[in-house]
Formats: C-alpha cells, sequence, structure tokens
C-alpha cells in the first residue's frame, strides 16, 4: 500500500472513515430497532384481535359457537392496509374461516397465551398469531385455536420508510462529520504548518533555532528539528573550517614554490632553465585556477539548490566585480569600461557575483593587450542583462553546434586560446547560476562584429 | 357440532357450484381495429342503462377496444370471480364482497397517476378503486304519502309505519338480505350502526314486507304507486329514475340521523389478461370520481358526499371488518335474526 | 616602499621578502598577530600584506579590531578562492585581498591600486635625472610637463629606473612585464621600449640598444 502524501488527507480520510461507520452503525441499528417496533406492534393487534375472537367463544346447546367481533378485524385494518386471514377451529374440526390456515403452534400451548408464526400463504408472508381456549361443549372440554394472520406489508414499508429516513439521516450525518474533520484536521495541522513555513522561508545558510510558541504534541518536533540544525550547523562549520584549512596548506606551500620560482628566474641565466622555470609557474597557475572554480562550481551547486531571493541590482554587482578585477586588467593595459543602469533583479549576490566574475576574469584573460572590455547593464522585454564585450579574437564554436553549448561544457576550451591558462569552467560556472534563476548566458559577436559579446540574461524583478 | 361444520361445507360447496344468473349482458363492438381482437370482459352489478355512457365513452376514446359487459347480482359476481371466472375488470357496489375477493388474492394490483390520485380511503392496496359513493336512502311515492309528514329520522318513520298500518301493510320494500349482497351489507352496516335497524325491522316484518333482490324493482314498484316507500335504495339508482321521471311521482327522502354511504368499487381479477385495457377503464372511472360537480354522468363524483345526504357520515371504510358479517356462521346467525324479524310468518 | 608582511609560515614569508626586496622593496615580517602588532606600533608601513589564518587568531577578526585606528591599506593573503571569503574580507576593512599563490605582478598591481586608491605616496617618487617618475600613479614629470604612462609602461621604466645604467636582456625585461600565461616574443619587448621611448622624449632620458644584449637606460 502506498503510503499517503499528507497527514491532512489521511487524518480526514480516517475521520470520514469512522463517521462512515457509525452512520452505517447507526442506520443498521435504527433498521433494526423500527422493523422490531413495526413487528411487535403488529404482533400485539394480532394478539390482541385473536384474544377478543376467542372471548366471543361460548357453547350452545352442546356446539361451540362463537360470533366474530367487528372489532377483531377493524383493529387490524387500522394499522395497515394487510391483507387478513383467519381461521377457528375446535380440536381438529374447522369451525369457521380459512380452513387450510396454518396454525402457529407453541410447544406446550397454555391457555390464553398467544403463539407467534411467520409463514407463508397465498402467495404472501403472513404473521400468523393463534391463541387457544378450552371450551366446555357437552360433556367434554374441547380446545379451541383461534388464528388470525396478516400479511407483512405494512410492517416492511414502516421499516422501509424509516430505514429509508435513517439513511437520509446517516448520509447527511457523514458529511456534516466529513466537513467538520475537515476543518478539525485542518485546525489541528496549523501550527505544523505554520513551523513547516517558518523553516522554509528561511534562507539557505539560516540554522538558527526554530523559536516558537508549538503545541505540546509539536515541542519534541521542534526540540529535535532544533537539535538537527545546531549539529547541522557545527558539521557544516567544521567542514568549512577544515576546508579552509586544507587550502591553506596546499596553497602555502604552494606559494611559496611560486615566490621562490620568480626568484629564481630573475638569477637564471641559462635559457633552457628559464622556460623550465616558466613552465612551472604556469603549471602552479593552472592548478592553482582550476582548484578556485571548483570550489565556485561546488558553490554554485550548493546555493542553487535552495535559492536565495535577495533584490538586487545589477549595477552594484558590476560596479564590485569590475573593482575587483581592475587590477588584473590594468597589467595586460586592458581597461573595463561601465556603461549601466539601474536593473533589479531577484537573486543570491553571491552567486551572481561568482557568475560576472568568471565572464569577465575570461574576457580580461583572452583579450590582447591593450584594448577595452565593456561591461554594459540594459533592460528589455522583462529581462535584465550584462553583456561583456571585449576586442579579443571571438568564439569559435567549433564544427557545428551552439557555441554557448560547445563552450560552457565542462571543461571545454575555445579551440584558439592556446597559451593561455584557465579551464573552461568559468562559463559552466555563468551558466547554471543564470540557469538556477531563470535566466540564461547567451554568447556572440561583439558590436561591431569583432570579439566577444557574453551576455547573462536575468529575468528581472 | 361436527355436522354443523360440515353442513356449512356442503352449503358453500353448493353455492360455488351453483351457475351464475346473468341479468343483462350487451357486446360493444370495437369502433375500429382487429374485430378479432379479445374484448374486455367486464363483470359488474350496475345496469346497463346506468352504465352505458362510460362504456361509450371509453370506447370513443380507445376505439379499438371491444367490451363485453355482464351484468349480475353482487353474490353472483363474488362467486364468479372466486371460482376463477376469467374477467378483465369486476365492478361491484357490495364493498365487502369486492374487499374480500381482494383480500383473498384474487384481485391483481394495478398502478397508475390516475389511481394515486385517489384519497387513501378509496382505495386499497392498489388493488380496489372506488368509482363512485352512493348514499342509501328511502324513496317515497309522492301520491301514497298524500297528507302525511315526511319521516327524516328512523325514529319518526318508525312512528309513522306504526301509526298507518293500513297505508303501509304490504306496500314497503326493502332488499331479501339473503340473496342481494347489497342488502346484507347494508343490513349490517345498519345493524352495527344504529339500534333503530331491529326495531324498524320488527315494524317492517309487522307491515308484511315486498323484498326485493334488486334497486331497479323497487324504484319501479314505488313509481307505479304499488309500493308506498322503499327502504335502503341506492342514491344514484332513485336519483337516475327521479330524473328520467319527471312526472314527480316518487321522492328520495335523506335520513338525518344516519345513512349508509357504500362505495361502489373495480377490482382487476387475477385472472384478468387484457390488464392494460382493464387499467385504463379504471383511470377514467378513477378520473371522473374526482370531477368536480355531478355533471349529465348518472354516478355522483366521490366529492359530493360531504355535502349530498350522507350529511357527514363518511363512506363505509374499505378495510378487512367488512369480512366480519360475511363469516359464514356470523352471515348464519344475522340471518336467523333477520328472517326472525322480518319474514313474521 | 615599506611593506608589513604577516604570515606565519617561515618558507613563504622568506620568499615573499627576497622577492620585494628584488624590486628594491623594505619588507619587515611578522610571524603572527601579536608581532604585527609590535611592528605596527613601532613604524609607519605604506602597505600591510596580511595572511587571514595565524597561529594566535583569524586575520580577519584582526583587522576588524584594529582597523579604526589603523590607517594603513590592507591586502589579505587568502588561501581561498571562494566568494564568500573575499566578500567576508573586504567586510571587515581589507582593502583588497590576493589568492596564494599569486603572481608578484598581480600584487604589484593591486598593491599600486589600493595606494592610488588611497590617494597616493609623494615619496615614493624615484628621481631619473632630471625627471621625476612616480610608478604609483604613473607619472613623469620634467620641467612643468607631466607624462601619463600605461602599465607596462610603468613596470618597463621602473625596471629601467631600478637598475640604472645596466644592460638589461630582453628575456629580463620579459619576465618582468609580462604574467606568464602569456605566449609573448621578443618582438614584444621591441614594441613596448619604442613606445616608451616616445613618451620620454624630451625628458632628459634616453633607452640606448645594446645590439646582442638588451638596453639600458641613462639618465
Amino acid at each position: 500500500m502506498r503510503a499517503p502524501s499528507s497527514i491532512g488527507r489521511r487524518l480526514t480520510l480516517l475521520l470520514a472513515g469512522v463517521a462512515a461507520l457509525l452512520a452505517a452503525l447507526s442506520w443498521a441499528m435504527v433498521t433494526g430497532i423500527a422493523r422490531q417496533a413495526a413487528e411487535r406492534t403488529q404482533d400485539n393487534v394480532l394478539a390482541a384481535s385473536a384474544a377478543t375472537i376467542a372471548e366471543t367463544l361460548r357453547s350452545d346447546r352442546g356446539e361451540v359457537r362463537l360470533e366474530l367481533p367487528y372489532s377483531a378485524f377493524a383493529m387490524l385494518g387500522a394499522i395497515s392496509e394487510d391483507r387478513v386471514f383467519y381461521r377457528v377451529a375446535a380440536g381438529d374440526a374447522h369451525l369457521t374461516g380459512y380452513a387450510d390456515l396454518p396454525v402457529a403452534a407453541a410447544d406446550a400451548p397454555r391457555p390464553g397465551q398467544v403463539s407467534f408464526a411467520t409463514g407463508a400463504y397465498r402467495g404472501a408472508t403472513v404473521r400468523i398469531a393463534s391463541v387457544t381456549r378450552q371450551v366446555l361443549a357437552g360433556d367434554a372440554p374441547v380446545t379451541v385455536t383461534v388464528t388470525v394472520a396478516q400479511t407483512r406489508t405494512g410492517v416492511a414499508t414502516i421499516a422501509r420508510d424509516l430505514s429509508r429516513l435513517a439513511a437520509i439521516f446517516a448520509v447527511a450525518l457523514f458529511v456534516l462529520a466529513v466537513g467538520l474533520s475537515a476543518v478539525a484536521t485542518r485546525a489541528s495541522l496549523r501550527p505544523l504548518n505554520e513551523i513547516a513555513a517558518a523553516v522554509s522561508r528561511r534562507g539557505p545558510s539560516d540554522l538558527r533555532p526554530i523559536r516558537r510558541a508549538a503545541p505540546a504534541e509539536l515541542v519534541s518536533l521542534l526540540v529535535a528539528l532544533n537539535r538537527l540544525m545546531d549539529r547541522l550547523g557545527q558539521s557544516l562549520r567544521r567542514s568549512e573550517d577544515f576546508i579552509a584549512e586544507a587550502a591553506h596548506r596546499v596553497r602555502t606551500p604552494l606559494a611559496t614554490v611560486r615566490a621562490q620560482a620568480e626568484i629564481a628566474l630573475r638569477s637564471a641565466d641559462d635559457a633552457a632553465a628559464r622556460d623550465r622555470l616558466r613552465g612551472m609557474i604556469r603549471a602552479l597557475d593552472e592548478s592553482s585556477r582550476s582548484a578556485g572554480q571548483l570550489l565556485d562550481h561546488a558553490t554554485v551547486a550548493f546555493r542553487a539548490d535552495d535559492l536565495a531571493r535577495a533584490p538586487i541590482d545589477l549595477a552594484d554587482i558590476v560596479a564590485r566585480t569590475a573593482a575587483a578585477l581592475e587590477p588584473t586588467a590594468t597589467m595586460k593595459d586592458i581597461t573595463i569600461l561601465r556603461e549601466t543602469v539601474q536593473a533589479r533583479v531577484a537573486g543570491d549576490p553571491v552567486l551572481l557575483d561568482a557568475a560576472l566574475r568568471n565572464v569577465l576574469d575570461n574576457a580580461i584573460k583572452y583579450s590582447p593587450e591593450d584594448t577595452t572590455v565593456t561591461l554594459h547593464v540594459s533592460r528589455a522585454a522583462g529581462t535584465a542583462r550584462i553583456a561583456v564585450c571585449d576586442e579579443g579574437p571571438g568564439l569559435d564554436s567549433g564544427p557545428g553546434g551552439d557555441p554557448v553549448d560547445a563552450l560552457t561544457e565542462r571543461f571545454r576550451r575555445g579551440s584558439n586560446t592556446e597559451g593561455v591558462v584557465g579551464s573552461g569552467l568559468g562559463l559552466t560556472i555563468a551558466r547554471e547560476v543564470l540557469e538556477a534563476h531563470g535566466g540564461r548566458l547567451e554568447l556572440g559577436p561583439g558590436p561591431e562584429g569583432t570579439g566577444t559579446c557574453v551576455t547573462l540574461v536575468l529575468p528581472s524583478s | 357440532m361436527r355436522h354443523a361444520c360440515l353442513a356449512i361445507v356442503v352449503i358453500f360447496a353448493a353455492l360455488r357450484a351453483a351457475a351464475i344468473e346473468i341479468e343483462d349482458h350487451r357486446f360493444y363492438p370495437a369502433l375500429a381495429g382487429d374485430p378479432a381482437e379479445i374484448p374486455l370482459r367486464v363483470v359488474s352489478t350496475a345496469d346497463l342503462d346506468v352504465f352505458d355512457p362510460y362504456l361509450r365513452a371509453f370506447q370513443t376514446a380507445r376505439p379499438g377496444i371491444a367490451i363485453d359487459y355482464t351484468v349480475v347480482s353482487s353474490a353472483d359476481l363474488h362467486r364468479t370471480i372466486g371460482d376463477g371466472a376469467v374477467y378483465d375488470l369486476a365492478l361491484s357496489s357490495a364493498m365487502d364482497l369486492q374487499f374480500q375477493l381482494a383480500n383473498d388474492g384474487f384481485a391483481q394490483s394495478y398502478r397508475s397517476t390516475a389511481t394515486e390520485a385517489l384519497p387513501d380511503w378509496a382505495r386499497w392496496r392498489d388493488l380496489i378503486f372506488a368509482m363512485s359513493v352512493e348514499p342509501a336512502v328511502v324513496v317515497f311515492s309522492t301520491q301514497r304519502f298524500a297528507g302525511l309528514p315526511v319521516p327524516t329520522t328512523r325514529q319518526e318513520l318508525i312512528a309513522l309505519l306504526r301509526a298507518h298500518p293500513d297505508l303501509f301493510t304490504g306496500a314497503v320494500g326493502t332488499y331479501d338480505v339473503r340473496t342481494s349482497g347489497l342488502g346484507y351489507l347494508l343490513a349490517t352496516q345498519e345493524d352495527r350502526s344504529t339500534d333503530a335497524f331491529w326495531r324498524l325491522s320488527e315494524v317492517m316484518g309487522g307491515l308484511d314486507p315486498q323484498l326485493y333482490c334488486c334497486s331497479g324493482q323497487m324504484i319501479d314498484d314505488v313509481s307505479t304507486g304499488r309500493l308506498a316507500l322503499a327502504y335502503n335504495v341506492l342514491g344514484s339508482y332513485a336519483a337516475e329514475r327521479l330524473v328520467r321521471e319527471s312526472a314527480g311521482q316518487m321522492q328520495i327522502l335523506a335520513m338525518r340521523d344516519f345513512a349508509n354511504v357504500i362505495i361502489r368499487t373495480a377490482i382487476v381479477p387475477a385472472t384478468a389478461t387484457r390488464v392494460e385495457a382493464a387499467g385504463a377503464l379504471i383511470d377514467m372511472l378513477a378520473t371522473l370520481a374526482l370531477r368536480e360537480g355531478r355533471g349529465t354522468w348518472p354516478l355522483p363524483p366521490l366529492t359530493q358526499t360531504g355535502a349530498d345526504a350522507a350529511t357527514g357520515f363518511g363512506p363505509i371504510r374499505l378495510g378487512p371488518a367488512l369480512m366480519v358479517y360475511l363469516d359464514p356462521l356470523n352471515r348464519r346467525g344475522f340471518l336467523a335474526e333477520w328472517e326472525n324479524a322480518m319474514v313474521q310468518r | 616602499m615599506r611593506y608589513l608582511l604577516v604570515e606565519d609560515n617561515a618558507e613563504l614569508a622568506a620568499a615573499i621578502v627576497s622577492r620585494l626586496a628584488l624590486d628594491g622593496h623594505a619588507v619587515d615580517h611578522a610571524g603572527s598577530l601579536a608581532d604585527a602588532a609590535d611592528c605596527l606600533a613601532a613604524t609607519a608601513y605604506d602597505l600591510i600584506l596580511l595572511d587571514v589564518m595565524l597561529p594566535d587568531g583569524d586575520g580577519r577578526k584582526f583587522l576588524a579590531r584594529s582597523r579604526a585606528r589603523l590607517e594603513t591599506p590592507v591586502i589579505m593573503l587568502t588561501a581561498r578562492a571562494q566568494v564568500s571569503d573575499r566578500v567576508g574580507a573586504l567586510d571587515q576593512g581589507a582593502d583588497d585581498y590576493i589568492t596564494k599563490p599569486f603572481d608578484f605582478s598581480e600584487l604589484e598591481a593591486r598593491c599600486r591600486a589600493v595606494l592610488r586608491r588611497r590617494g597616493g605616496v609623494a615619496r615614493n617618487q624615484i628621481a631619473l635625472g632630471p625627471a621625476l617618475f612616480d610608478p604609483l600613479s604613473g607619472t613623469l614629470s620634467h620641467d612643468g610637463r607631466t607624462v601619463d604612462l600605461k602599465n607596462r609602461e610603468i613596470r618597463l621604466l621602473e625596471v629601467f629606473a631600478r637598475n640604472p645604467g645596466q644592460i638589461l636582456s630582453k628575456t629580463q625585461l620579459m619576465d618582468r612585464l609580462f604574467s606568464f600565461d602569456a605566449a609573448v616574443t621578443e618582438n614584444a619587448i621591441e614594441v613596448y621600449v619604442g613606445r616608451l621611448r616616445r613618451r620620454i622624449d624630451g625628458m632628459g632620458l634616453r633607452i640606448e640598444t645594446v645590439r646582442g644584449l638588451g638596453y639600458r637606460m641613462d639618465a
């Protein structure tokens, strides 16, 4: 059996099931009681009728005489429109009535005692009441049996009517109970939903304990949740500390080696040794850059799962990133130009920073000396865009295929970037960030047909 | 005791075996359609001149149905249906006998919107349907009553009969309850309802009463002046004659102390084969029974009982109590008493 | 320029000190935050290079504590390129950051950018014959005339300025001018030397070509 997906639904179903059971039970009980009551009423009237007839029995000149009293049948006619049969027998002899009517015989009939039976007569189910009485006919007492029978249509009708009424009440009760249980379920689950909403409203790194009043049943859940968040926080801090420590321990010796290599390069005279040293430095730089991008990529993957939605102005991001990369650009005499307007988006500033930094870093890396990289912020048709345009050699998508896909494919590099340190991860990171925000990365030639424009497109807010 | 029982059984058997006496009969061929088709077989206690308009109206509505109409006495009707004779519809004013047929399973049920429109007292279990209610009245000859006060209660009638035995000896008519089912019903119901019945019976018995099987003859004799008064005549018959014979020879007397109101009923016998046609005729009769105002129809509608001669007495109730007087022992006892009072030979 | 390097790894510190000394900078080294505080109390520095992880604490926290009374620009040395780290460093009051291992030309460029942002320091001017060279602002002044130089021209002139009268080979100049990831040929050096010659024309300075050996600047 598949587990129900919601406690609320399960609770409602459960309560509805109980209500249905109770409704069915009450219906069955009322129906049973109604039938019993109708049957008892009929029995009482039949008994009274038979008794009334028996009372008129008398002996006249050695013969048993009787006179059917009008009331004996009138009372039967009063309770229902049922067919009536009767029979009076003295011993084995038939006195009057329907000679073939069965008799309700008690095992040990006592005079005056009424026996009942249910049987079939003339194609209908009949309820039979028989009463016996001793009448002195001549010398010997004769046992006279008076039998009155009535069909059960009236009983069935009363029972059916009451049963239908009970069914209507049961259904109404059921509907009411289902409605009330839905309301009650929702009311009881409200604190749970409120806690869930409070947790889901939180940012990705908000692991503070939840402080709110909770019903007694939820206190333990809340305590457990807070304990879990505390442990998670500690674990995150520990792993962050561990990564920081590891990076520190790996990169510090690398930095030492690189510094020593540069010093060695200064003092080396042998051209071959210098080449080897240069190669060593390049390898160091590449590994360092790759490590950085791998960390960025991990960060993106982690944060994109539960994206923060803070109001951000793309102009701020552009200013911040341009300032950070300015020194790198000036090393190649590259000018970073900013053309910005205010463009608001909702997103994770850390991720958007990383995306733009990777794109801009790429642009600087692949731009020739003494050129300009332009950061252009614009708004158009519900989107906010940052175009990063360089005056570099342009992109070659390779044989066939979309340049964006080809270039952003992880670890792939443009085919005309020989000699430039860097992995293809930068654009991958940018694209993943944009897709997490519902945006996309566009790649195209520059405005004058030269160079490359990488455009970060985001839905504006 | 055993002999007595045996005797009853023998009498019953003899009655059952006896052939029924057909009083009148008419065949209404279909106005259209297949002449070979089985006609709607109606057995009835209503005289042809009373019921003819109904049958013609029915044939106008359903021209494809031929009707075979047989008039018998109510006792014969009861007997022949009980014997399993094949009829599609049985109409009778002897509601006790009709009831017994339904109770004993000789009727089949029928239900339609027309029958459901009938009030509860006018039908029983979708087996019996009322087509008219008719009070039993006294009809007297205006000529022979000249100069006499018109009695309005049984007490006054008894006093009048006692005061003028010369005028009334041999000139009082009523049903012979031994042969007329309707007469037996009216007598037993009066026995149950008023203690004046037996005194009246004794007084009439002393006046050499004329005993009749049927209302028609009684009315005929009043109109000719052979009878001064006829006691317990069905109102509709009397009214019918009075309307037709406008000479004013007769007058209807409604008793203020008590009046029996009987229901003329229809049943579909269990043997019926043309149930649809029988149902259609029942629907027509039930609809007519609920009409407003009497109109030109011979039988009065159900709606007129309250305002008419019954003066507030409801019709005799359709129910098992009707069978009480049909019990052979009761019947034997009642007839013995009646003969004592009425046939003073 | 006088630097304060706060770095607990002795070998890296020694390498950085030697490397910066090659460019003519004076560097004091502090192995811990306590030492750094002592140095700052005793001497005025042009720039502080501050490691993040130190044996007696976190460099960022130290910076946050002392920023109020410390006017010296600070560049953080971090082992991580992670964005959050950088944002943290800048928030704590650092002027810039640089990721280990670093290119010394990049460090130099960042130092220059930071100092320029902070309003420059006049005492770093170098006298080149009749002219005054300010490597920080990238200006060369002579006789009331000021020339703005581009980054590579500044660096090329600085190399010549720090080695007056010496013959500098094209290879030597290449190493100083270009980062190691760029594939440059010796022709590029000829192009930049040509540009610089045009810039300093009339400033009383001359770069002469020593055939087969390299270039030499005379004041």
